[in-house]
């Protein structure tokens, strides 16, 4: 069966265990097109999609625009910073306005939770979530554990620790689900402050020691602190931070095994990792951004292909 | 079910041994020149052919397997998206003779997306087709094989089913059969 169970993206805790093999399946074909010499497919010929994007963001637009493209699907961008938006436009009514343009799908991010889950009620459009504020960021998640299941064969039986913000971050929620649905174990590892009041309730372990998580690990997943997400203090400063739970090459060599080290982006160089990390052997960033397209690629496919 | 035997093991060996024959007439020592087979039943047929070309002259062949998948003209004119499957080319075909192997020429259309798949991989200097079975009444696009092993009338009410040994199936056999009526 090669078909979705959902006709939107909203997030992975939607999805099945065999949504997602589909969607890592799926993507490693189109990782096989692109690196063709002509990375280009004309499956979505006939699509218009449009990037809608109330929240900044560089990686993902243009992960997304490439896959897009890579598709032949139209795109039209849109950013909230020079819209109507501005002018006080509410969000279904820029999108509908949008779709009044004969637009068959939406990507979108915005600051608030749930947005992309009250747009699909509300609108025609395949939705994609790019990031809802501190929520989820599904494909961020997906391109992750195939990230994952490139680089050590499987998802299943691995031990991921996620190490940084977990409060703010939907990078934490949208992985833990889609890890756990894959069969990973998973842990947090952050300031105490800095992790959800109930996150054990989701079946992950709790460490506070950064070099515990690290000896525990074959996965360290490690985020970046969303000050712009911070109303108040969370910890001292930021040197304490990086003295606390920052992670150099040293730390690494200290273990008795080679742990794979991910990052979604983008890296604060010096405070969560140093740079002898970041551009290590162990380092799998730059995959993670070209495995982006691909799982971007596979989801677009997917979502568009079935017939309305 | 109404079951006709087309080609048995003995008449799909000539078929092979004729290709092999009628390649290394137009295609010599096969320097500049690489077979596809396209995805999901052309490698099967592929493979039999490349072994039996080393058979025949001792020469190894370049291959490789194309999956058009994302090239069809059905997208989203399916319940669902068709899922591909692998697509194994180690060379480059700028430049290249390309032959397309399949077992079975039908409607034209796969043929056609696996041509558009092709180019991803440069431009050929000339392309062929080779199929084993042609059905020739048929066809919804102007394509015609340069080589095929036989030519067959049949209805869209029909099926060739392709059976090969090494599949698990007892011998190697084309069937025609009828489709059951929903």
């Amino acid at each position: 069966m090669s078909q979705l169970s959902t006709r939107h993206l909203l997030g992975i805790k939607d999805l099945t265990e065999e949504d997602i093999q589909l969607i890592l399946s799926t993507a490693s074909d189109f990782k096989e097109v692109i690196n063709r010499p002509i990375k280009k497919v004309p499956s979505l010929r006939d699509i218009t999609i449009a990037n809608v994007f109330f929240e900044n963001s560089t990686r993902t637009k243009l992960s997304f625009e490439l896959a897009e493209k890579r598709l032949s699907a139209d795109v039209v961008n849109f950013s909230s910073s020079n819209s109507s938006v501005k002018k006080g436009e509410s969000l279904v009514d820029t999108v509908n306005n949008i779709l009044s343009m004969k637009v068959d799908m939406v990507v979108m991010r915005h600051s608030s939770p749930g947005a992309p889950h009250f747009l699909s009620r509300n609108v025609d459009a395949n939705i994609v979530n790019a990031g809802d504020g501190t929520h989820e960021h599904p494909t961020q998640a997906l391109l992750d554990s195939f990230s994952i299941q490139e680089k050590l064969g499987d998802v299943a039986g691995k031990k991921v620790a996620i190490i940084g913000d977990i409060l703010h971050s939907r990078v934490a929620l949208s992985n833990i689900f889609c890890l756990q649905k894959l069969g990973a174990e998973v842990m947090v590892c952050g300031p105490i402050t800095l992790l959800p009041k109930y996150v054990e309730s989701l079946g992950v372990k709790v460490e506070l020691d950064v070099n515990k998580a690290l000896e525990w690990c074959d996965v360290a997943n490690v985020l970046r602190i969303q000050l712009e997400r911070q109303q108040i203090k969370y910890f001292p400063s930021m040197r304490e931070y990086s003295l606390y739970y920052g992670i150099d090459k040293a730390m690494l060599d200290a273990l008795d095994k080679e742990i794979v080290v991910m990052h979604p982006g983008p890296i604060n160089r010096g405070v969560e990792l140093n740079s002898d990390v970041a551009d290590s052997d162990q380092s799998i960033i730059l995959n993670q951004v070209e495995n982006g397209v691909a799982v971007r690629m596979a989801v677009l496919y997917l979502l568009a292909g079935a017939k309305n | 079910m109404q079951k006709r035997l087309v080609l048995d093991q003995e008449e799909i060996d000539i078929i092979l041994k004729r290709f092999c024959h009628q390649l290394i007439e137009n295609h010599d020592d096969f320097e500049n020149t690489v077979l596809l087979g396209l995805q999901p039943r052309g490698p099967i047929f592929l493979d039999k052919i490349v072994e039996k070309l080393k058979e025949v002259s001792g020469v190894q062949v370049d291959s490789g397997y194309l999956d058009a998948t994302f090239h069809r003209d059905d997208f989203r004119r399916r319940d669902f998206p068709l899922k591909a499957n692998e697509t194994k080319i180690d060379f480059l075909i700028e430049g290249k003779k390309v032959i397309l192997v399949d077992d079975v020429l039908y409607k034209g259309r796969s043929v056609r997306a696996a041509m558009d798949a092709m180019i991803a991989f440069g431009r050929p200097q000339k392309v062929e087709l080779l199929i084993l079975v042609d059905r020739k009444l048929t066809r919804d696009y102007p394509i015609m094989p340069d080589y095929f092993g036989i030519r067959v009338n049949t209805l869209d009410s029909q099926y060739v089913n392709v059976e090969w040994k090494d599949k698990g199936f007892e011998k190697d056999a084309i069937w025609i059969t009828e489709k059951v009526a929903e």
